[in-house]
């Protein structure tokens, strides 16, 4: 089954990237409409009905955030673009916006024109600086045709949009880091309350959303919220960007309609064709690095025996204890030669890396289950290292100012809950750990 | 381990050109008035494109066009992992060695590149011409194992294409890319 | 007024109240530890997270729980809200964790920390620390640093608290130290190296919960409970010259901010007592001060340590 394609659509039509192009392919005509025909207020109904969920991972209800949005006299408002993709396993908006800069850029004005706001700001992480060059361009483009600037299509609607890059810092994915960074500032998360629907960039009432969010709003506006919220199943609607990678005969990004079956994204013909080089599954994690890690067997079936499908119910289906997440997309596959212990090491070590310092949990939990896992993996750890582990993980769940402590510790928990005879095995047989990898699992007794 | 944070104290002062003090301003320019502390990254990467690295006199520099305090150039500097604060070698590998680049042999490039070069991790060959870092998750993770130099991304790579591409940057033929 | 219940004690606070606040306000057990939050320094806390509490329900108009503990600190409270602190096994596990993860690189230098006797951090391990360390990695060390003639700063006891930078921005007309670098690496510093002269910023020193900056004026000089605190005055046109002066015989050793139960500056007249740098370091000369009495001591605090006790101030007759 091919799914229909929303947000790729003329991904193959040549010069795509350039403004010209774009607009034969039906580019701002959507945005025309919007301008011409429709009240902000309409526009927020759209995508209220559409039933659009943040496509940066937490899966919040796009057209709920922006209701939250506080309108107060003579204030500012500000739509802020999280392009500081940098969840280990995700690289699709990167992917949309070098080639499609022009849909993030309608979808910038569109979304902007919603919520009231005459300034927008793309955040893009400062590594790709390349693609920061790119949207300038569009934006350039875009500006030259009137689509940017005062007065856009004779609506009186003005609209500024500016593209900025970051520094090299995951922190700032998290929204109210980024509104830290895009202040100039050290990205340290803010406490919350206020939040930044109430107090955002520079204290004025903001709104944060992924590349892939805004993007989407294009074609729910064209095609209008029902219709969009016609594809999928349940409260997963619409497409959605997948990237996948690791041990797969076919990584790269793939826009999917939410509902496909797993088995058929890891096997199917249109999608990743399986493992790379003929092995055999050994986990998956399905929505980046930060959420749980499933063996073999729950991949594409759920415990209960039910077909894994692409959707955030399915993906969730049996919570921690045999789910995961849908994530932000960032799907990743092991083949039967990788260590689980050395890949919870290794994400591990990136947490700590990207941990702030602000509170005590993550600054202190981070490092030390990273210095725990790395002996673990060397060969130097013990039994009663996998449970401190596990109890390092409960207490820096749920206690920290922002999600990056809970990032830390599910794929340790997760690996734990899974793999713990691969952990053990590492302890009992440290010298055997360090010439070959464990190999695949088995099955557990489900109770 | 302790840890070092002295600064590099030797730098010399820095003359910054009309041409990138132009395109700092314009940096500016892009945000409101008052606000244009949120230029300071962009005019950090600026610099760095210019000198190769951040020292303390650019540093101040910009804190001075910002109209701000030194130390909050210092931290926010410190804080973002892109910013060299030392001098580094006129091309800077970074290899990306997280999660979904190690499945496909991260490690074992990293070690490929070091051997190559005869450099460790974070040194600079003796010829000034390439330093070796690695990245944390850079973005690319269906194009593994990859590396950035500058603003250009080289995917899947392998230690032949590693040691085509080291003879390219050798012969001048890749242009890194500016801002 | 919103009512909420902290630990079973209903109370009566002005809207916007932080849980933290409202808790002092019924004072005793119910009062979360505070690490980083400083009620004179507007935007400190969220950060330490020692002072995590239960909502068991979040308000009367929506009375379920809050799934997470929140910082007690920078959570308001709402009308009909109902917390548990000490109450809570919940609050007490999980604060536990965060000493736990406060100490893990601390070095534990008690034994030649002059903030000994007055540590926070002490006093937290105390309640709710355990006897054992489960961490056996090395240790991140930094060496000390004279941060100015007058400030030691010794960056492995730091807890990153933020106190002493907001201290900066807010006191003193020019910022020259923050923090640097991020996660564990995170260190308060200059960066390069440059001397923290500003007139105020020796309450830097009052402000830090543990002993990461210290006095280098009293240095190594004496334990703090050897010494008798004075309430004291001296007549200054910089800052409100009310202070502790802490004395040996009729020798001021040191001298601080007058601090109340929680460890904070205390407000005279409705202003924040804080010290300027001249009566902090410079006037050591008891005839400098007008010495109002002695200051009143928490018996539990090791400082009584023997000012309680029944002894003989004056010798009633010298011998030989």
């Amino acid at each position: 089954m091919k799914s229909r394609k929303l947000l790729l659509e003329h991904l193959d039509v040549p010069g795509i990237q350039g403004i010209e192009t774009y607009v034969k392919q039906g580019g701002y005509t959507t945005l025309e409409k919007a301008l011409k025909k429709m009240s902000p207020d309409e526009v927020v109904e759209e995508v209220k009905k559409s039933g659009l969920r943040g496509r940066g991972g937490a899966g919040f209800p796009t057209g709920l955030k922006w209701s939250f949005l506080a309108k107060p006299e003579g204030i500012p408002r500000y739509l802020v673009c999280n392009a500081d993709e940098s969840e280990p396993g995700t690289f699709k908006d990167r992917y949309l916006m070098e080639k499609i800069p022009h849909l993030l850029v309608e979808g910038m004005i569109l979304s902007s024109y919603a919520l009231g706001a005459n300034t927008s700001y793309i955040y893009i992480r400062g590594e790709f600086m390349y693609v920061l060059e790119i949207l300038q361009k569009a934006i350039q483009e875009a500006y030259a045709k009137g689509y940017l600037g005062k007065n856009i299509f004779g609506s009186g609607f003005d609209h500024d949009l500016v593209v900025t890059p970051g520094g090299g810092a995951y922190i700032c994915g998290e929204e109210t880091a980024l509104l830290e960074s895009l202040e100039g500032k050290r990205g340290n998360p803010r406490i919350k309350p206020p939040f930044p629907a109430v107090k955002g960039l520079w204290a004025s009432p903001t709104v944060v959303n992924n590349v892939e969010s805004i993007a989407a709003v294009v074609p729910i506006i064209r095609d209008g919220g029902d219709a969009y919220a016609s594809i999928g199943i349940g409260k997963s609607t619409g497409t959605k960007l997948i990237s996948a990678c690791g041990n797969l005969a076919r990584p790269g990004v793939y826009e999917i309609e939410l509902g496909l079956s797993v088995e058929e994204f890891i096997y199917g013909d249109d999608y990743c064709r399986g493992i790379a080089n003929g092995k055999k599954l050994k986990a998956c994690v399905p929505g980046g690095s930060s959420v749980p890690i499933l063996p073999h067997f729950l991949v594409t079936k759920t415990a209960a025996g039910e077909n894994r499908l692409m959707t955030y119910e399915s993906l969730a289906d049996g919570g921690f204890q045999s789910g995961s997440m849908l994530g932000s997309g960032g799907f990743i596959v092991f083949d039967e030669d990788q260590c689980i212990v050395r890949n919870t090491w290794n994400f591990t070590r990136f947490y700590a890396h990207e941990s702030c310092g602000q509170c005590s949990p993550c600054r202190e939990g981070t490092g030390w289950m990273e210095k725990v896992l790395h002996r673990l993996e060397t060969g130097k750890g013990q039994m009663h290292d996998i449970d401190l582990l596990a109890d390092i993980n409960k207490k820096i769940e749920g206690n920290t100012i922002c999600p990056l402590g809970d990032a830390a510790a599910w794929p340790v928990a997760a690996a734990i809950r899974h793999f713990r005879e691969e952990f053990e095995w590492h302890v009992t047989h440290p010298e055997e750990a360090q010439k070959r990898n464990y190999g695949l699992i088995q099955q557990p007794v489900v109770a | 381990m302790s840890h070092s944070t002295k600064p590099m104290l030797s730098a010399e002062p820095v003359e910054f050109s009309g041409e990138l003090l132009a395109k700092m301003e314009e940096a500016k320019n892009l945000f409101p008035n008052g606000k244009e502390k949120s230029a300071l990254l962009k005019m950090l990467h600026l610099a760095q494109a210019e000198f190769g690295w951040v020292s303390v006199p650019t540093m101040d520099k910009i804190a001075d066009l910002l109209s701000i305090q030194p130390v909050e150039v210092y931290e926010v500097a410190t804080f973002y992992t892109m910013f060299h604060l030392e001098p580094v070698g006129k091309y800077v590998f970074e290899v990306c060695r997280t999660g979904p680049c190690m499945l496909v042999g991260s490690d074992q490039l990293i070690e490929h590149i070091g051997k190559k070069l005869n450099i460790g991790m974070g040194e600079t060959t003796s010829d000034g011409l390439f330093t070796l870092k690695t990245a944390e998750c850079l973005g690319g993770c269906g194009y593994g194992p990859l590396l950035q130099c500058r603003h250009r991304f080289h995917e899947h790579l392998t230690p032949e294409k590693v040691d085509e591409l080291i003879e390219q940057y050798k012969r001048g033929e890749i242009e890194p890319g500016a801002l | 007024m919103v009512k909420v219940t902290i630990d079973g004690i209903e109370v009566s606070v002005e809207p916007g109240t932080t849980i933290l606040n409202a808790a002092r306000q019924i004072g005793g057990d119910a009062v979360p530890p505070a690490m980083c939050y400083y009620s004179k320094l507007p935007g400190t806390g969220g950060k330490c997270r020692t002072c995590l509490v239960e909502v068991a329900a979040g308000s009367a108009a929506d009375p379920r729980p809050m799934p997470k503990l929140v910082a007690s600190c920078s959570t308001p409270v709402q009308d009909g809200m109902v917390v548990n602190n000490k109450t809570s096994e919940r609050v007490h596990n999980n604060r536990g964790g965060v000493v736990e993860f406060l100490l893990a690189n601390h070095p534990l230098d008690c034994p030649i920390c002059d903030q000994a006797g007055e540590c926070h951090l002490q006093d937290l391990g105390y309640e709710h620390g355990s006897a054992k360390t489960r961490y056996e990695e090395e240790r991140r060390t930094f060496d000390p640093i004279d941060i100015g003639n007058k400030i030691k700063l010794h960056m492995n006891r730091c807890i990153l608290c933020y106190r002493c930078v907001f201290v900066a921005n807010q006191l003193t007309d020019q910022r020259v130290h923050g923090v640097m670098h991020r996660g564990e690496h995170a260190e308060i510093s200059t960066y390069i190296e440059k001397a923290v002269e500003n007139d105020f910023s020796g309450n830097m020193i009052d402000v830090c919960p543990v002993g990461a900056l210290t006095d280098r004026t009293f240095r190594f000089k004496s334990r703090v409970w050897f010494l008798k605190p004075m309430e004291a005055e001296r007549s200054c046109t910089k800052c409100c010259g009310k202070a502790v002066v802490w004395m040996f015989g009729n020798e001021i050793y040191r001298i601080t901010a007058r601090k109340d139960k929680y460890g904070e500056v205390e407000e005279i007249d409705q202003k924040t007592a804080w010290l300027c740098n001249d009566c902090r370091f410079e006037k050591k000369d008891a005839a400098d001060w007008n010495i109002l009495g002695p200051r009143v001591i928490n018996r539990q605090s090791v400082i009584s340590q023997g000012k309680y006790a029944t002894t003989i101030d004056k010798p009633v007759k010298r011998i030989g």
